[in-house]
């Protein structure tokens, strides 16, 4: 039997504010527990929230970046339950009246096809704080640092058909946010968190299946994994007769397994309802209009413009633009450098990502910034140095401070383009392979390589490999 | 000594006829005596508020000034006080002692007051009668079997008993209103967002209101006028400039129109009350009032839209009362959920769980539109029936309370009956406008009340109105005080 896979992506996106969504305390990642959680924080008795309106620009900044409707009325309700990491016994959070309603992203799949996402919806809501098992024997530890930091749950439409489009999407979403500067997108510190809707139905049919929650998906690679496993354990249920429960499981990672975490009976009923102590949102035309001003170029549009402008292949314009950083640095290299997009595009997505996935690095925190990185592709675009040389001085860079320019001075690596000097090499090498020369002459051409090999080595790689090949050709010909 | 209103002990503070200490000392050993069989005070703080009168006496001496400086109140255990125990009348709250003041209470100290104590109340303000604290019931100071209403009972027992010249209360469904018309004195609940939430323990959110209680009703415009005000703090405060309270309290009251709900002067309503009711119309008919017959038609429909909405939101305000992070924990918790389940069973008391589980009940799954969702559609009728009333007149007159205090115990049995105590102050809640009742005469040696209901924000002339009744009548200086 064929079976289609139905996913949809629920993640919960940090917002890069600075003080919580209800509160003044810092948002601040890694400081000692419990010293970011002041008195509304920690839920003590008649405190009241007051919102932090920053998060909801934010939020329709996600509403202007997603095409999505934007709730001009929205409505913050509460959603209770007990729970030792939730001060207030509820969390404040949006039901009926949500602030961004229906938006889309388009995603890029193999072969340059493009899918568009339906989202449902995106809420603001404060997260809770955090549980600690593990810091005092049998005791459990409550750190109150994260609670209230603002988080926009984004819900998509169930449209994606494959673990690889979810991780698409997922990634869509990441790029978008970033873009816009909402979130930090860092998924190590939980500030980007997915939860997986799955289910499975015989190809064709119009009625989803009954679908599995996964929980805890923190990087892509884990997101890829979980809903493959995921999709594998609920067609075995089904071929082996069985039905598929709705439930919530959880991804464990060393074991690259999900198992049942609570089942629908056990889930909570939340009670939701308006919370009174905070009044309806009402989001002015102006405010809108004020915040789309702010937006920077998006994503889609900047790959768009990196085809049409800079000429680059659509590949590698995707790879550029997906990442705000990348995309940035892309641009000031170009116009710093002088050197062509596609150079320069080979040598950001090739030597410097290289390098850097080697260091486990973000480009922000790249050893070699945009200026000097522009300065080593100037001196390749001048054919002051070859590429090859270049990749030995990005090297060299990568463990200093030093400029391109101060390398090669001082390593003597200027490309040898004079032709009189080029021409001697040639000709030293021509008279000291006498036998390789009457075979190439004898019409084994191949063997072109290994004399500008043996130019390259006697002039130490600093051989204008062009100009070598045009000389050399000319003297091997006689 | 004792009995001296706020005006009388301001003009006596600043006329240097007494100072701080000795108004402050002389009522504190009143308090000693008096308390023991009284109840009123859950927590008195002695020794922090002769040092505030001493505070006060020196500012004063050194020619400071600041509209309340010196005078002593005292603040239902409800609002937060800094480093003074704040209980809530629960057990869940014994030993809490929280590291910040209510808005209130911070407004109020910086016009100078002295706070001698806290005041006892029905636990987490769940009460008609002051029989739901977890510190004992409050007696009434006009008889010894009688309520003194609540849940601001401490409040208005201390004021009546004239231990204490003023009081701060807070009224979700009549908790000002109804223990002030019990115990002889005036208490005024404002506007919804006149008065900061903010450090006031929550019952209900969208109904509960804080406001004054005292003898009169020009003391009333002294405290409200220091308490009221927008507070960044709490969103649902209303950013509006306060009214001088104080500046019109004689304004004339010709042409003002006076609405009296057919509704409310019925069977239901004891004779004698409406005879005293009658009588204050004739007052205030001298004075230029005119009275007509308004149309309230879904009042039947506030009690039980009311005991909806409250638990509903009472069901969540309670949530965080849960033996984590502060307040009542049970010894040796086997697991999470026994944590949660004793801590909060021996925490609370009876009403409290009642009112919890009903709010839980009516805000589940399959229950919600047939329960929240329809109260608060009758909320909305009951605030467009008020709408429609104050476009015929300024104010609304009726009962208080359908009887005089009753005695302790007599409808403890019975939830439904004690609920029913609140059927005339509850829709003033429900709406958010401002209500005040007012001392109008004495039934059976007990004190009743006439409430007056405004429009949203005329506690002006509420307080107006209240006052010009006192100067031609004397039921608010009674006293069962010797």
């Amino acid at each position: 039997m064929q079976w289609e896979t139905v996913i949809g992506l629920e993640i919960h996106a940090q917002l890069a504010t600075d003080s919580k969504i209800f509160s003044s305390s810092s948002t601040q990642f890694g400081s000692a527990p419990n010293t970011q959680a002041n008195a509304v924080d920690l839920g003590m008795p008649g405190v009241l929230p007051v919102l932090n309106r920053e998060a909801v620009n934010m939020a329709v900044k996600f509403a202007l970046a997603t095409n999505a409707r934007i709730g001009k009325r929205n409505v913050f309700a509460r959603k209770n339950y007990f729970y030792p990491d939730l001060p207030k016994g509820y969390q404040i959070s949006q039901m009926a009246l949500p602030i961004v309603g229906e938006g889309e992203v388009e995603i890029e799949l193999e072969d340059d096809v493009k899918k568009t996402v339906g989202i449902t919806r995106a809420h603001l809501e404060e997260d809770a704080g955090k549980s600690v098992h593990d810091l005092f024997h049998g005791q459990t530890g409550v750190d109150l640092n994260r609670a209230g930091t603002p988080l926009l749950e984004i819900v998509s439409e169930p449209d994606m058909r494959s673990a690889k489009e979810a991780v698409a999407y997922a990634r869509k979403i990441h790029s978008l946010v970033r873009y816009i500067e909402i979130c930090d997108g860092n998924m190590q510190e939980g500030s980007f968190r997915c939860d997986a809707n799955v289910s499975v139905r015989v190809s064709g049919s119009e009625k989803l299946g009954t679908r599995a929650e996964i929980k805890n998906l923190n990087s892509f690679r884990f997101l890829e994994r979980a809903i493959n496993f995921e999709v594998e354990r609920q067609i075995d249920i089904i071929e082996g007769g069985g039905e598929v429960v709705q439930e919530t499981r959880l991804y464990d990672a060393d074991r690259d397994e999900t198992r049942s975490m609570r089942s629908k009976e056990e889930a909570n009923d939340y009670r939701y309802f308006p919370d009174p102590d905070l009044l309806p949102v009402e989001i002015e035309d102006s405010l809108i209009e004020a915040l789309r001003g702010q937006l920077p170029e998006l994503p889609d549009q900047r790959c768009a413009r990196f085809i049409s402008e800079h000429k680059l292949p659509a590949y590698d314009a995707g790879v550029l633009t997906a990442d705000k950083a990348t995309a940035d640095y892309f641009e000031a290299v170009l116009k710093q450098s002088g050197a062509p997009a596609k150079i320069v595009s080979s040598w950001v997505t090739g030597e410097l990502f290289s390098r850097l996935n080697k260091d486990g690095l973000e480009l922000t925190a790249s050893p070699v910034d945009e200026h000097r990185f522009s300065g080593l592709l100037a001196r390749i675009h001048d054919n002051t140095i070859s590429g090859k040389i270049g990749k030995d001085i990005l090297d060299k860079m990568w463990a200093s401070e030093d400029e391109a320019d101060h390398i090669i001075d001082k390593e003597g690596l200027r490309q040898i383009s004079d032709s009189s000097e080029l021409e001697k090499m040639i000709d030293d090498v021509i008279a000291a392979n006498p036998s390789q020369l009457a075979e190439y002459r004898g019409g084994k051409e191949k063997l072109l390589s290994y004399f500008v090999g043996q130019v390259m080595k006697a002039s130490r790689g600093k051989a204008n490999p062009g100009q070598l090949n045009q000389l050399l050709k000319d003297k091997l010909k006689g | 000594m004792h009995d001296k209103t706020i005006a009388r002990i301001r003009h006596g503070l600043a006329s240097g006829e007494f100072s701080s200490r000795e108004i402050c000392e002389h009522l504190l050993s009143r308090i000693d005596q008096l308390n023991p069989s009284c109840n009123a005070f859950i927590s008195v703080s002695s020794e922090l508020a002769l040092q505030h009168a001493d505070d006060a006496d020196k500012r004063r001496a050194a020619g400071a000034d600041s509209p309340l400086l010196g005078v002593p109140i005292a603040h239902k255990d409800i609002f937060c006080t800094n480093g003074v125990r704040t209980s809530c009348g629960s057990r869940m709250l014994e030993n809490f002692v929280p590291p910040y003041n209510a808005t209130v209470v911070d407004k109020l100290s910086q016009a100078g007051v002295v706070c001698l104590g806290k005041t006892n109340m029905d636990e987490f303000a769940m009460g008609s009668s002051n029989e739901n604290s977890y510190f004992g019931n409050v007696v009434n100071p006009w008889g010894s079997n009688r309520v003194p209403g609540g849940s601001s009972g401490g409040s208005a027992a201390a004021v009546a008993a004239r231990m204490v010249p003023g009081c701060t209360g807070t009224d979700t469904g009549g908790s000002i209103r109804q223990p002030a018309s019990f115990c002889g004195i005036t208490g005024i609940k404002p506007t919804y967002g006149r008065v900061s939430r903010y450090g006031m323990i929550a019952f209900a959110s969208s109904l509960d209101q804080g406001g004054p209680m005292a003898a009169t009703a020009e003391d009333c415009a002294l405290l409200l006028q220091e308490m009221a005000g927008f507070d960044e703090k709490d969103s649902t405060s209303i950013d509006r400039p306060v009214d001088d309270y104080c500046g019109s309290l004689n304004d004339a009251l010709d042409g003002l129109k006076v609405g009296l709900p057919k509704q409310y002067f019925t069977e239901g309503l004891d004779n004698n009350i409406a005879a005293s009711l009658q009588a204050s119309i004739a007052e205030l008919e001298k004075m230029g009032a005119s009275f007509v017959e308004v149309d309230l038609p879904n009042q039947h429909l506030s009690v039980p839209a009311y005991y909806v909405v409250a638990p509903a939101e009472c069901s969540s305000n309670l949530s965080r009362f849960d033996g984590v992070r502060y307040g009542y924990r049970c010894d040796n918790p086997a697991d999470l959920e026994d944590l949660y389940k004793r801590s909060r069973g021996e925490g609370f008391g009876r009403e409290v769980k009642r009112r919890i589980l009903i709010g839980t009940y009516v805000l589940s799954a399959g229950y919600f539109d047939a329960y929240y969702l329809k109260a608060q559609k009758i909320r909305n009728l009951i605030s467009e029936d008020f709408t429609s009333a104050f476009k015929e007149v300024d104010m609304i007159l009726g009962p208080t309370t359908p009887t005089p205090a009753f005695k302790i115990g007599e409808n403890s049995a019975d939830p439904v009956s004690m609920y029913l105590n609140d059927i005339y102050t509850i829709p003033a809640n429900l709406a958010g406008l401002p209500g005040i009742s007012v001392p109008c005469g004495l039934v059976d040696d007990l004190p009743v009340g006439m409430q007056l209901v405004g429009n949203y924000f005329t506690e002006a002339r509420l307080l107006n109105v209240a006052h010009r009744f006192q100067q031609v009548t004397d039921w608010h200086l009674k006293s069962p005080a010797k």
